[in-house]
């Protein structure tokens, strides 16, 4: 086989491209060791032909969004490199490449386009594997993200999470959006639209589902929406108010705070909406936001029993509750880490609300947010990042912080008001 | 005299007043042997007193009554701005639950009136300011409005009339970020049914 030259052409067509996929994302890196791994993704043979929305610059970017990847800019080359081109290690390492990723797209006979691709790593100069992925031009973005996760993979040992969903809420005047949109905000269509709030959307364990707390009625209520469906049904809707919906992770339970019998209680229904409600609190006090630990044997929750709103957490079948967290005079919104070690929190800091994190086998606890207003976190499923509201010039905006808190980043701008984030699970 | 008026009213309204009405009368109307009797023994009674020979004429009195223009001034009162039961709005102090003092004649004149409408329904929406997280203030806004709901029932309304619920800090009065803004929106609001 002939070992073919790789000739670098400067272009600035491709190049302002890749910009300014970019600049649309506001990443702010902070704290020691922040070492990136150096990628080269480059520009598949045969991608022009898909237009602007390039599908190397949706992988670069996500690399990048990541934190954990800095995507090395890539002069033109022609012709370009495809999978199946032999790898000049030589030439990637002397661009600083640490990993290189290339391939090619072609329209397939049924007019939708495959991509094949293989990913090297430069340094050990070894194939890491590749892929071939077949899709419609709507679905360059899917394809774009299931070739940034094969990458995360291999490079990382954990999965990515660029190809989940997030749901959150928009208020417009005063129009509420309940929005489902890919990791990285791009993308997001409604599920519902109401004049009344919508809030504290929460994803089933399968993605399928999402329960929330509608307002529609002029009072608060608890739905659960079927995804692909277009289907969506009451699951709690007694006397009073009924939210802060949570699923077990089996996805038959949904625990939820009623009125019903005065304050503010946790009960448990099914997900379905069959069978009767069976309460598993037994306070006078406000018991609310209740989450299942990742186990699924216990159930975290507020709890102002002590006097102040303070994070508890009990069985998940009832019974006696053990106090979680200690510093502070306003602890709230327990969200357990995917893998149980440790939990997110919002904690009031000298009047201003942040994300803290506790780890569960120590003790410790670390404020990861320095702004005002941070509320709803949400874990990544792989656990790396976590997804919260807040409010930057007065408006509401989604961010996301690194669990070690050193990488910071605010969403695409969605319009109106966002908040009630929540990331949704891997899919399958 | 009496079963002569209920027999007209039973009669003419009938005829003309909704099925509502009817039901009302026909509940009235389900006494009238038991009254006639005792009408009867009345003007009985009064015959020995009248003029020998002289026939008393006398057109029997119609006492009118007006069930859908009693029904307005009862609901209408809870529009009139100089009425108390226009009044619907409770504030709460800071990180507080219990209704004050100031709102206790506010309070008394809607049980009063729910005590008195024994069919009308009352929603009572608990808010919260928009400090802190979303739900916690859900739970916030209900405490308020139970209480609200508590102290209607001390004064005499039912629990089939009255549902306390929370809008916790989703639909706060005033949208700015201070604490003058913030007291408004610690509020429990009292709806009407149709009013909601």
């Amino acid at each position: 086989m002939v070992v073919r030259t790789i000739r670098l052409l400067l272009g600035a067509t491709l190049l302002l491209t890749a910009l300014s996929a970019a600049a649309q994302l506001s990443i702010e890196i902070t704290g020691a060791g922040a070492q990136r791994i150096p990628v080269a993704v480059v520009p598949f043979a045969g991608e022009q032909a898909l237009g602007a929305n390039s599908l190397t610059a949706i992988v670069r970017a996500d690399l990048e969004r990541s934190g954990l990847f800095r995507g090395l800019e890539v002069p033109p080359l022609s012709p370009l490199p495809n999978e199946n081109s032999p790898v000049n290690y030589g030439e990637w390492r002397s661009r600083l490449a640490d990993a290189l990723v290339v391939g090619s797209i072609a329209p397939d006979k049924e007019g939708r386009m495959e991509a094949r691709f293989r990913l090297y790593d430069v340094v050990k100069q070894a194939a890491l594997g590749g892929m071939s992925l077949t899709f419609s031009k709507d679905n360059l973005r899917s394809a774009a993200h299931r070739l940034s996760d094969f990458v995360y993979e291999k490079l990382t040992g954990e999965k990515g999470v660029f190809s989940t969903l997030i749901a959150y809420v928009v208020k417009r005047g005063s129009v509420y959006e309940l929005q489902i949109a890919d990791a990285d905000g791009e993308r997001s269509q409604y599920l519902l639209r109401s004049n009344e709030p919508i809030i504290s959307p929460v994803w089933s364990p399968d993605g399928k589902r999402i329960a929330y707390v509608s307002f529609e009625s002029k009072k608060p209520v608890v739905y659960v929406h079927h995804l692909s469906e277009n289907k969506r049904q009451v699951v709690a809707s007694f006397k009073g108010s009924n939210s802060a919906p949570a699923w077990s992770p089996d996805g038959k339970t949904i625990a939820v705070v009623l009125s019903v019998e005065g304050g503010s209680q946790i009960y448990l229904i099914n997900s379905d909406g069959s069978g009767p409600r069976r309460r598993i609190g037994t306070s006078s006090a406000i018991d609310t936001e209740p989450r299942y630990s990742t186990d699924g044997k216990f159930i975290y929750f507020t709890s102002d029993r002590g006097g102040s709103p303070q994070i508890y957490r009990m069985p998940s079948t009832g019974g006696e509750a053990q106090r979680v967290t200690f510093e502070g005079s306003y602890n709230v919104t327990p969200r357990p880490s995917p893998d149980g070690r440790v939990l997110a929190y919002v904690t009031r800091n000298g009047g201003k609300f942040q994300v803290a994190l506790l780890d569960l086998s120590n003790r410790q606890v670390q404020v990861i947010t320095d702004s005002d207003r941070d509320e709803s976190p949400s874990y990544a499923p792989n656990g790396r990042m976590i997804l919260l509201a807040t409010v930057i010039g007065g408006r509401g905006v989604l961010s996301a912080v690194s669990s070690d808190g050193r990488i910071k980043q605010r969403l695409p701008y969605a319009g109106g008001d966002v908040r009630e984030p929540a990331w949704g699970p891997f899919l399958e | 005299m009496r079963a002569i008026v209920i027999a007209t009213l039973c009669s003419t309204a009938l005829k003309f007043t909704a099925i509502s009405a009817v039901l009302l009368f026909l509940a009235a109307c389900q006494t009238t042997p038991e009254d006639q009797n005792a009408s009867t023994a009345k003007v009985e009674d009064r015959k020995p007193g009248a003029k020998p020979g002289a026939q008393p004429v006398e057109r029997p009195k119609i006492a009118a009554v007006d069930v859908t223009q009693g029904k307005k001034d009862a609901a209408s009162a809870l529009k009139d701005p100089g009425s108390i039961l226009s009044k619907r709005q409770i504030y709460f102090d800071y990180d507080k639950f219990d209704v004050k003092d100031e709102y206790r004649p506010l309070v008394e004149a809607h049980a009063r009136y729910l005590r008195e409408n024994p069919n009308a329904k009352m929603l009572i929406q608990g808010n919260a300011d928009e400090r802190g997280s979303r739900e916690y203030n859900v739970a916030l806004g209900q405490r308020r409005s139970d209480n609200v709901k508590k102290m209607l029932m001390l004064l005499g309304a039912r629990e089939a009339q009255v549902e306390s619920v929370s809008l916790g800090e989703e639909k706060p009065m005033c949208a700015e970020h201070s604490e003058e803004c913030w007291a408004k929106n610690r509020r429990g609001d009292l709806l009407y049914g149709g009013e909601y």
